[in-house]
């Protein structure tokens, strides 16, 4: 299958990036690991013009501690948050959820921030950063803006991130007692239905709960029964009852050949448990 | 918007230089400009993994990877692992242990099972099976691949 002819530019730096992406206007787009556009443009479902290649830029990869936050840069791919030592002691959710994306090739190439911004609604890290209350860093010709990861999904392939915008990093404070799980579709390993949790925990009771869907819905979202149940419950004995109503809470579930949304409704609420019972587990 | 990139890249230790179009996929760069057939295309869609190649040392789908992205960059493919006559102890692996039947997912297999050991020297068969989970066998059945694999990583072990 081939794309539609266009242009390719490498740029040298985001400001170069930020020049070229005002130049191409709307036909310009951004291309980093390209494991989502590239697939896209080879369907003729995306014809972008020009391509602006990010791929390459020191300054936006890399897993970083900066002062009590981690920032992880847009261009870092799956592999290298799966191998990140610093998230493996500071935050697992994240390097473990990244070791579960597609196959061995596919998070060779695929970036965080190609993940975030392409919004497929069964990608896994929306929900994880959502869980860690990330702050998604954009810059744009008028300069730079954070917004919460939790506001930054608006619907299917659908976020806050206007034309000529780069996605240039995220930030979070790490929580070790946190955990994703997931029911992945067979062949792709996209999440049928999946759950990130971040706790707060103080002597076996939920202190504070922070709770993200995936997969089920048109985009990631939080669940705010379920965090709500979760607070003062004991961990993990109370999962169960606290989770169980988890997939009822959506307004919306996808259905399709891979799950109904009866199914993916009920796998939502076991995600759920399984998640809080393994965040649970790290205290 | 038939403008063309010139691109430099080291394919199988061997520097090349060509001017591309940016919609060039590199598995098409590989077989088509550098006659490197040995590396297939199945697919076509990054599901199969029959055109996996070493980009910079990684495992990548080559049907999802434009050439240009690859300029400056170091590529290994099927070609370029025997040394001569003496096969890569990976493919002495399929050979001893039948790792093949039609032979078609065979180099992405074995460029999988190149990038699963170089993170991991000594794999169980769970980890095997995870690192070929990007690539597709038809014939096999897969325990004859991950026989071979098993067998390729005794045979790289530091003596």
């Amino acid at each position: 299958m081939i794309p539609t002819a266009f242009r390719y530019r490498r740029a040298g730096s985001v400001a170069e990036a930020l020049a070229l992406l005002r130049e191409g206007g709307p036909g310009a787009k951004l291309l980093a690991g390209g494991h989502s556009l590239i697939p896209m443009m080879k369907q003729r479902l995306a014809e972008p013009e020009l391509l602006i290649d990010i791929g390459g830029l020191l300054e936006l990869c890399g897993v970083h501690a900066v002062g009590d936050a981690i920032e992880v840069g847009a261009t870092t791919t799956h592999a290298d948050l799966a191998a990140s030592a610093l998230l493996r002691e500071r935050a697992p959710i994240l390097a473990e959820a990244a070791a579960e994306i597609g196959d061995a090739q596919v998070r060779n190439r695929g970036t965080i921030g190609g993940s975030l911004a392409h919004a497929d609604p069964g990608a896994d890290l929306p929900a994880v950063l959502i869980a860690l209350d990330a702050a998604i860093s954009i810059t744009g010709a008028d300069g730079s803006r954070t917004v919460p990861a939790a506001d930054f999904f608006r619907d299917i392939l659908t976020v806050d991130l206007e034309d000529g915008e780069i996605l240039t990093d995220v930030s979070f404070r790490p929580v070790r007692s946190a955990a994703y799980a997931k029911l992945p579709q067979r062949a792709s390993r996209f999440a049928l239905a999946g759950v990130a949790v971040a706790l707060e925990m103080e002597d076996g009771v939920c202190r504070a709960a922070r709770v993200a869907v995936t997969g089920a819905a048109s985009h990631a979202q939080r669940l705010p029964a379920v965090e709500s149940a979760l607070v003062g419950a004991r961990l993990p004995e109370g999962a169960a009852a606290a989770c169980e109503g988890a997939g009822d809470a959506l307004d919306f579930v996808n259905a399709d050949l891979h799950g109904s949304e009866e199914y993916r409704r009920a796998m939502v609420a076991v995600m759920a448990r399984r998640a809080v019972e393994s965040a649970a587990a790290r205290g | 918007m038939s403008e063309t990139v010139p691109i430099t890249v080291r394919v199988n230790g061997r520097e090349r230089t060509a001017a591309v179009a940016p919609r060039l996929l590199l598995v098409h760069f590989l077989r088509e400009s550098l006659n490197l057939t040995g590396t297939h295309v199945g697919c076509d869609t990054s599901q199969c993994g029959a055109c996996t190649v070493l980009l910079d040392g990684r495992s990548v789908k080559s049907c999802t990877v434009f050439a240009v992205q690859a300029d400056g960059e170091e590529v290994q493919t099927i070609e370029g692992l025997a040394a001569g006559d003496d096969l890569h102890p990976l493919q002495d692996g399929f050979w001893e242990e039948h790792g093949l039947q039609c032979g078609y997912c065979t180099p992405g297999m074995i460029m999988s099972a190149l990038n699963l050991l170089r993170e991991n020297p000594s794999p169980d068969d769970a980890r095997i099976r995870e690192g070929i989970s990007g690539n597709i066998c038809r014939c096999t059945g897969y325990q004859h691949i991950v026989n071979a694999i098993r067998n390729a990583a005794e045979r790289m072990a530091p003596a």
